[in-house]
């Protein structure tokens, strides 16, 4: 017995490491026949990690107060060694991680991920999208520009919509009567520790529950019906490590590419990962001409945009906004189609993804141009805005999409899903 | 369980040497309601201490002090001009209208969401016909009613726009009362602050000796 051998027994006697490296990695068995859209899960997880490496770094220089807080950032940006990278890196991870997640999540309703038995990676999964989205809302907010300064105007007075309780709990988010220091502050609390504490634990509850059930594959069908007789060990199955330990690595070879490439020739992405009015320091006195939310959030804005209000309420707008995000918890009861993958669902069902991509893309669209950038209806639709009005219809096939899938999903015509996977 | 803890338990219950949960069908039910009423006191505890947290989030005796009211002198604001000025961070926009302004106010009553102030977007010594205290000045914070954006001044009177107010944002207008037209995503007329006059000249914003 060699001296790592004897090392790692010695571990094994105080620490569960072998037998956690089997169950997470040697001897956790995947389907066979996973493809491309099963790159997002573990690139997730990569952009988390360098979110948090990078975050660290900047945090030695950022200075979360409203009279420094923007000359900080620009001071990382011009006289800290290599501060503009690493600047780069954690602003262009920001919106990559929202790339791979929505391409993690479609992968989802391609195959029907979150079906029974998978209903609570699911639900974990949308509650790793919430913590998400609140972490970019409250990071977005530290640079203290106009467009973080406003933004962060606007998303905090959506809560002083809710009726009666409202404005006081505006209040209490900012901290002020306005977002000011006091908001800029907590904003940076929940940014670098309460949130990202909430979204590590998520992961963690994600990945034991994946491991726990076992993967989906692209043909929906459970590997873990058809075992070897003598190991056990799924027909179909195949160890996560070496097989798509290094398949993965693929993939993280053409993410990083990707990444670079973003980070050295377009780190502002033409305005949508940073915004040009970001770069003017915060102004509680002057409104920018335009705001405009970044491009992850600009389809839930649309909808809130699209909705109009109940007599003096704005809340059916923010109400339909928040349920746009939370309505993907309830697919798992909305799906009640007898398969699980798109490869043995019908047209109908086809129909209503596509529809529903569609949306989201035209929605995300619209969210980031000004309602009145295609002018207006004549007298005859009372002189809406064009834009609006399009995002009325969108706003509706976007919800149809999940309220009208109990009905649409059982009535497709099905094809009959094979008893192994198909490869 | 391993087989091995499997095989040392069935031996134990055939010997019955070990603790069988399953033997006495008796409850303790003085342990048990002990146990309750302590769990909803540490709960109750729990719920205690959460307030000071919550409370911390609330807007600091600073935070209070800087948003106190202030004083603006508008001996110096010329006929049909505006002066912004800054109360609790916001703009608080005080416009001094001219006769042909206030003129122009009574003729687009139709055209507006709540010509009549039903909407309690001022003080009640504000609603009257020229949202004001004196029909000349006219005080409101310049934060769209929509989502808090702060609208331009137009006030340059065109064919089919008496002057008034254009939110950057969505797009909402108000007149030189702030009142919001129809079909604005602002869905009522803008915000009276509390304010009353100390001299002829001289505005306090932010209090007005009534109970605010």
């Amino acid at each position: 017995m060699n001296y790592f051998t004897k090392l790692i027994g010695w571990v094994d006697e105080r620490f569960p490491l072998t037998s956690n490296v089997k169950a997470h990695l040697t001897e956790y068995y995947a389907p066979k026949n996973f493809n491309f859209w099963y790159f997002f899960g573990s690139l997730a997880l990569l952009v988390l990690v360098l979110q948090i490496i990078t975050g660290i770094f900047l945090t030695m220089h950022y200075k979360p107060e409203a009279g420094l807080a923007f000359a900080s950032v620009e001071y990382i940006m011009r006289d800290v060694p290599w501060g503009w990278l690493i600047r780069y890196m954690h602003s262009t991870g920001a919106s990559l991680f929202f790339v791979v997640i929505y391409l993690h999540m479609f992968r989802g309703l391609l195959y029907g991920s979150y079906r029974n038995p998978r209903e609570l990676i699911w639900l974990f999964g949308v509650g790793i999208f919430l913590a998400l989205m609140g972490e970019a809302f409250f990071g977005y907010l530290l640079p203290w520009g106009q467009m973080s300064y406003w933004g962060a105007q606007v998303i905090t007075s959506l809560f002083g919509t809710v009726p009666f309780i409202g404005p006081d709990i505006a209040e209490w988010l900012r901290g002020d009567y306005l977002t000011s220091d006091a908001t800029l502050n907590r904003f940076f609390a929940f940014h670098v520790i309460a949130l990202p504490l909430v979204i590590l634990g998520l992961v963690a509850a994600h990945i034991l529950a994946l491991h726990e059930v076992g993967s989906n594959n692209p043909d929906g069908v459970e590997i873990k019906k058809l075992k070897d007789k003598k190991t056990g060990i799924p027909l179909d199955g195949i160890p996560f490590h070496p097989y798509y330990s290094v398949k993965d690595l693929v993939g993280v070879v053409v993410f990083l590419i990707v990444f670079a490439a973003i980070i050295f020739f377009a780190p502002d992405m033409g305005g949508y990962f940073l915004e040009a009015n970001n770069f003017v320091p915060a102004d509680p006195l002057v409104t920018p001409a335009h705001i405009a939310p970044t491009w992850y959030f600009t389809p839930y804005y649309s909808i809130l945009r699209a909705v109009p209000p109940i007599g003096i309420s704005q809340f059916p707008g923010v109400a339909a906004m928040g349920l746009s995000v939370v309505v993907f918890a309830l697919l798992p009861w909305l799906d009640r189609s007898p398969v699980k993958s798109i490869r043995y669902k019908g047209n109908l069902y086809k129909a209503w993804l596509a529809a529903f991509v569609v949306s989201f893309l035209i929605l995300g669209y619209l969210g980031t141009i000004p309602a009145n950038t295609y002018g207006q209806f004549g007298a005859w639709l009372g002189k809406a805005d064009i834009a609006t009005v399009v995002a009325r219809i969108f706003s509706v096939v976007y919800f149809a999409f999940f309220f009208l899938m109990p009905w649409y999903s059982k009535k497709d015509k099905t094809k009959p899903v094979p008893e192994r996977v198909t490869g | 369980m391993s087989d091995k803890q499997n095989d040392q338990h069935k031996a134990d219950s055939q010997t019955g040497a070990s603790y069988q949960p399953n033997q006495s069908p008796q409850v303790n039910l003085e342990k048990r309601n002990f146990l309750i009423a302590t769990s909803a006191v540490g709960a109750i505890g729990c719920a205690v201490v959460a307030v000071p947290f919550v409370k911390s989030m609330t807007p600091s005796e600073r935070a209070k002090a800087a948003g106190a009211p202030i004083e603006v002198d508008i001996s110096k604001l010329a006929p049909g001009a505006k002066l912004t000025a800054e109360w609790r961070g916001q703009p608080v926009w005080i416009i001094h209208r001219t006769e042909e302004m206030l003129a122009k106010l009574s003729v687009h009553d139709d055209q507006l969401s709540d010509p009549n102030l039903e909407v309690p977007q001022q003080p009640e010594y504000c609603k009257n016909k020229d949202r004001a205290i004196k029909a000349k000045y006219v005080v409101m914070l310049g934060t769209c009613t929509h989502l808090g954006c702060a609208p331009n001044e137009s006030f340059v009177e065109t064919a089919d726009w008496d002057g008034g107010f254009i939110c950057p944002c969505h797009g909402s207008k108000f007149d030189l009362s702030g009142r919001v037209y129809k079909g604005s995503p602002a869905p009522t007329n803008l915000v009276i602050p509390p304010h009353k006059y100390l001299t002829e000249t001289t505005l306090l914003i932010g209090e007005d000796g009534e109970a605010a």
